[in-house]
């Protein structure tokens, strides 16, 4: 197991108390697994909060939440609050994961063993 | 808050987000995970950089239950956060679907991470180091529990000392029907087969629906 990486600057306190700053955490936080796909659908505009604005320009393409909390390194209950806001305001739109059932569906086992076999 | 200021924050390094050749095309609409499960240094991490089409990346998560038993506490009463990280890459398999795969812990003080990493999983991969089974041991009684498919992936340690499957079989206390198979973390080909062997296998679940009771 890795050591966390920080990426804000050390001697920087509070930085997840800014993130997260005025949100209700359990009624704000966005349902999202780590594997959600995230998409932005808007630019970043003055006056979006840097976390915010760091989402939407990493998300141009689908990325996952844990690559998000990745790139950002906030965990990544930090990063469903973030999430929460931008769905919230339709700035981004999320592709939920297959959804978890008892047993897969054989034509997705299938779908991943053919990717699979072409690695 | 100054915005400016705070963005300046994330400097020296690049802008955070994907490298170009990192990021998925806007078709993919749908993703599975996979997680690889066992103890410190069995190799999760490097199972997941051989087979990851990304440079394995770190996630990190609170923990913040009360009493977790670990670190020392006294004088910080009340305040039990502590950051957990997990790595994990990502193998595109079509136009539309990703999986990603995620190394986490075995041990049992982390296995509060697991709640919200298995919900939608595919299943599990165990890595087992032979020298070290008591860790293996113990997440196969807990998936078990929470009902999820694994395989077990022995890593070839060149130092470990070679047992038959049997013999490790019997020692794990695991059942007959879950695939246990030898494996080196470090080649990509062996790791895709670990991952093969366990889609195979939860093939075969469905094929074969378990009996009930």
């Amino acid at each position: 197991m890795s050591e966390p990486r920080r990426r804000w600057a050390e001697g920087v306190p509070d930085r997840l108390y800014t993130v997260t700053e005025d949100r209700a955490p359990t009624t704000e936080r966005a349902y999202v697994d780590l594997v959600t796909l995230v998409v932005a659908r808007a630019e970043p505009e003055a006056g979006t909060r840097p976390e915010c604005a760091a989402v939407l320009r990493m998300c141009q393409f689908p990325l996952s939440v844990a690559e998000i909390s990745a790139y950002l390194a906030l965990p990544v209950s930090a990063v469903t609050v973030v999430l929460a806001e931008l769905l919230r305001n339709h700035q981004v739109e999320t592709r939920a994961p297959i959804p978890a059932a008892e047993l897969p569906d054989p034509e997705l086992l299938q779908a991943v063993m053919h990717g699979l076999q072409k690695l | 808050m100054d915005y400016r200021s705070s963005e300046a924050l994330l400097g020296p390094e690049p802008p955070a987000g994907p490298r170009g050749e990192d990021v998925l095309p806007p078709s993919v609409s749908a993703a599975v995970k996979v997680v690889i499960v066992g103890g410190f240094g069995v190799g999760k991490t490097t199972m997941v950089g051989s087979v990851s089409e990304i440079r394995p990346l770190t996630t990190e998560e609170t923990m913040t239950r009360a009493g977790v038993g670990i670190d020392d506490l006294a004088g910080v009463e009340g305040k039990t956060e502590t950051t957990v990280a997990m790595d994990f890459g990502r193998i595109s398999l079509n136009d539309r679907l990703v999986l990603y795969l995620f190394g986490t812990p075995g041990q049992e003080r982390f296995w509060f991470l697991w709640d919200g990493l298995f919900e939608g999983a595919l299943g599990a991969v165990v890595l087992i180091d032979t020298r070290r089974l008591e860790v293996g041991f113990d997440v196969i009684g807990r998936l078990e529990e929470r009902a999820v498919p694994f395989v077990v992936a022995v890593n070839a340690f060149p130092d470990a000392p070679v047992h038959p499957m049997a013999e490790l079989r019997a020692a794990m206390d695991l059942p007959d029907s879950v695939p246990m198979i030898d494996c080196d973390a470090r080649d990509r080909g062996s790791s895709r087969d670990t991952l093969l062997t366990l889609v195979r296998y939860l093939r075969s679940l469905i094929a074969v629906p378990p009996e009930t009771p």
